[in-house]
């Protein structure tokens, strides 16, 4: 099977700083893959390389078989590459609706999808729970909510990729049940690449993880092969061993 | 939600469109040709607003685009002795042009830079209408006859410097670009224009190309600003470099202001109210401008957003 998404030798520098640096990596479609690794490792600047928010040093991305590097981001939405923030930048000052209006409006306007913009809404909001919260300025929702709601517009653009950036963080417990029952429906018929902190969620969902550490990938596996390595272990879980 | 009371919103568009059309029979004749002065000038002020209010665009150098209207009509009626209608289209025409041209060149900045390189445009603008003062009539400006301003119809004729035709001509234009305004804002690309305002980089990741978006915003506020400068010349039968100068890029930007920025019947009211402080306070003292900048002070002071926009925020909450 031809993988959805590979990078060769990407690099992001910013200064000296190698945030990214060199890495080869492969999504096979359909899959739910998490990104781990300590903090400042470098996982939100090689998703935003991903995504087009950011460019790179060197290196190049290959989505579905074509050469993405240089195209702008807002192209590579169209092409189904979407991205949820890792800071919540839902549009405060307009409603739960409207937020969720402007993606459902560009695969309209893409002819990816067809109907009316009140109904794909209405879909999406149902999908994460919010449908009635449709007419709340998005500011006005509680952090959970516009986490679930910056989920909702990323599920609007139905895309072939999807990419979170942390998204339980400053979730309920009870907000992240529901939280892994939409990821999973999501991975039905999308790929998932995940950049998670909390480790009983990333358990629970991967089919594979990838560690970072300074920039590079450390290790790559099914979930039990990086609970069982030893050099994550050390890098990342902070575990002794023997 | 936007949706919510579509009913309510164009009956009351439909409603001041009305009432401005009762008004002709019923104002007295000063007031009447104000109104008709208002009315075409809410029209640049709502060409001003759909950039600045809705997208978020703080051009100092509208004047341009209304005196590309301005010059575009006055001077095709004047030089070329072409009749209205199509003296109109050219007008609008060319504050299209102009706008796609200053659009494509000011949009690589934003913010501050955005500010002053319209402004830099504008005043280059001025300087070009006073050099080819051999056919702009340079700072004396151009007087059109009345005998230009006729409109044929087939066996009717409509002469613009008649009191009731000058009025009607004026709402038609204010109502039609009102209308236009409402579509537009409650329309996907209003959407998209409105979400550019509170995040750019967030709707360029959800597919829009932000660019190509404002750009279109530039065009159609140009185009809106220069149909009110292509009326103004053929309504009030005088063209000059005055309607080009930096006075007339700050003006839009008070009315929409006074009127509540973002709101589809702010500009008129801004402009309604300007005029209106402006010829009574000038009717008792000779220090007006000083009254005008106090009520202005009052206004941002009290109605950080506008008279339109305060009443939105706190009582009418469903207003476009
Ligand atoms: N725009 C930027 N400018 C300079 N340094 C940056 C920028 N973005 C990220 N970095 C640095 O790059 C490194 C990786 O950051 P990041 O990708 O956010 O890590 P992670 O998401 O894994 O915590 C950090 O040291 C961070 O300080
Ligand atoms: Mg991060």
């Amino acid at each position: 099977m031809m993988p959805l998404l590979t990078t060769k030798g990407l690099s992001r520098h910013f200064g000296g700083l190698r945030a990214v640096d060199g890495v080869d990596f492969a999504l096979m479609p359909g899959e739910i893959r998490a990104i781990i690794g300590p903090n400042g490792a470098g996982k939100t600047t090689f998703v935003s390389l991903l995504s087009g928010r950011i460019r790179p040093s060197s290196g190049m991305v290959v989505f579905d078989g074509s050469d993405i590097t240089a195209m702008p981001a807002y192209k590579r939405v169209r092409l189904g590459v979407a991205y949820t923030f890792q800071i919540t930048s839902v549009f405060a000052n307009l409603t739960a609706f409207d937020n969720v209006a402007l993606p459902v409006q560009r695969t309209l306007t893409d002819g990816r999808t067809n109907g009316q913009v009140r109904s794909g809404v209405m879909a999406a909001l149902e999908r994460t729970g919010l449908a009635d919260r449709a007419g709340a300025l998005a500011g006005q929702l509680s952090y959970g909510h516009q986490r679930l709601l910056e989920v909702a517009m990323g599920l609007a653009l139905k895309p072939r990729l999807l990419i979170l950036d942390e998204p339980t963080q400053g979730l309920a417990d009870s907000e992240i049940d529901n939280f892994i029952m939409l990821v999973r429906e999501i991975a039905r018929d999308a790929t998932v690449l995940l950049i998670e902190h909390n480790m009983p969620v990333v358990m629970q969902l991967a089919d594979r993880i990838t560690v970072f550490n300074s920039g590079k990938i450390l290790a790559e596996g099914t979930p039990g092969e990086i609970r069982a390595n030893a050099e994550v272990q050390d890098a990342y879980l902070g575990a002794t061993h023997g | 939600m936007r949706d919510a009371s579509p009913a309510k919103t164009y009956a009351l568009h439909i409603g001041v469109i009305a009432l401005l059309f009762a008004l002709n029979f019923v104002l007295p004749d000063y007031h009447q040709g104000l109104f008709a002065r208002i009315m075409t000038l809410a029209v640049f002020a709502m060409g001003y607003n759909l950039l600045f209010g809705y997208v978020g665009l703080l051009s100092l150098g509208h004047a341009m685009f209304f005196s590309a209207g301005l010059y575009g009509a006055g001077l095709t009626v004047y030089h070329l002795g072409w009749g209205v209608p199509e003296a109109f289209v050219a007008g609008v025409a060319c504050g299209a042009l102009l706008a796609l041209v200053i659009g494509l060149l000011a949009l690589r900045t934003s913010g501050v830079a955005f500010m002053i390189v319209t402004m830099m445009f504008a005043q280059v603008f001025y300087l070009l209408i006073l050099y080819f003062a051999a056919w702009t009539g340079g700072d004396q400006g151009l007087v059109i006859q009345q005998a230009s301003r006729v409109i044929a119809i087939g066996g009717a004729s409509f002469d613009l410097t008649n009191a009731t035709v000058r009025y009607m001509s004026a709402l038609a234009l204010f109502s039609i670009i009102l209308l236009v305004t409402l579509a537009v804002v409650r329309s996907r690309f209003g959407r998209v224009l409105v979400a550019i305002r509170e995040n750019e980089e967030r709707t360029k990741m959800l597919g829009y190309d932000t660019v190509a978006n404002k750009l279109a915003a530039v065009v159609a506020s140009g185009a809106i600003c220069a149909a009110s400068g292509a009326a103004y010349a053929l309504l009030f039968g005088y063209v000059g470099s005055g309607f080009a100068s930096v006075q007339y890029s700050i003006l839009p930007l008070l009315w929409v202001l006074l009127g509540g920025a973002a709101t589809t019947l702010g500009p008129l009211i801004g402009t309604l109210f300007m005029y209106y402080v402006t010829d009574i306070t000038s009717g008792f003292t000779s220090a007006y401008l000083l009254i005008v900048g106090v009520a202005l002070i009052l206004l941002v002071l009290f109605f950080p957003k506008g008279i339109l926009g305060s009443i939105r925020e706190r009582w009418l909450g469903w207003l476009p």
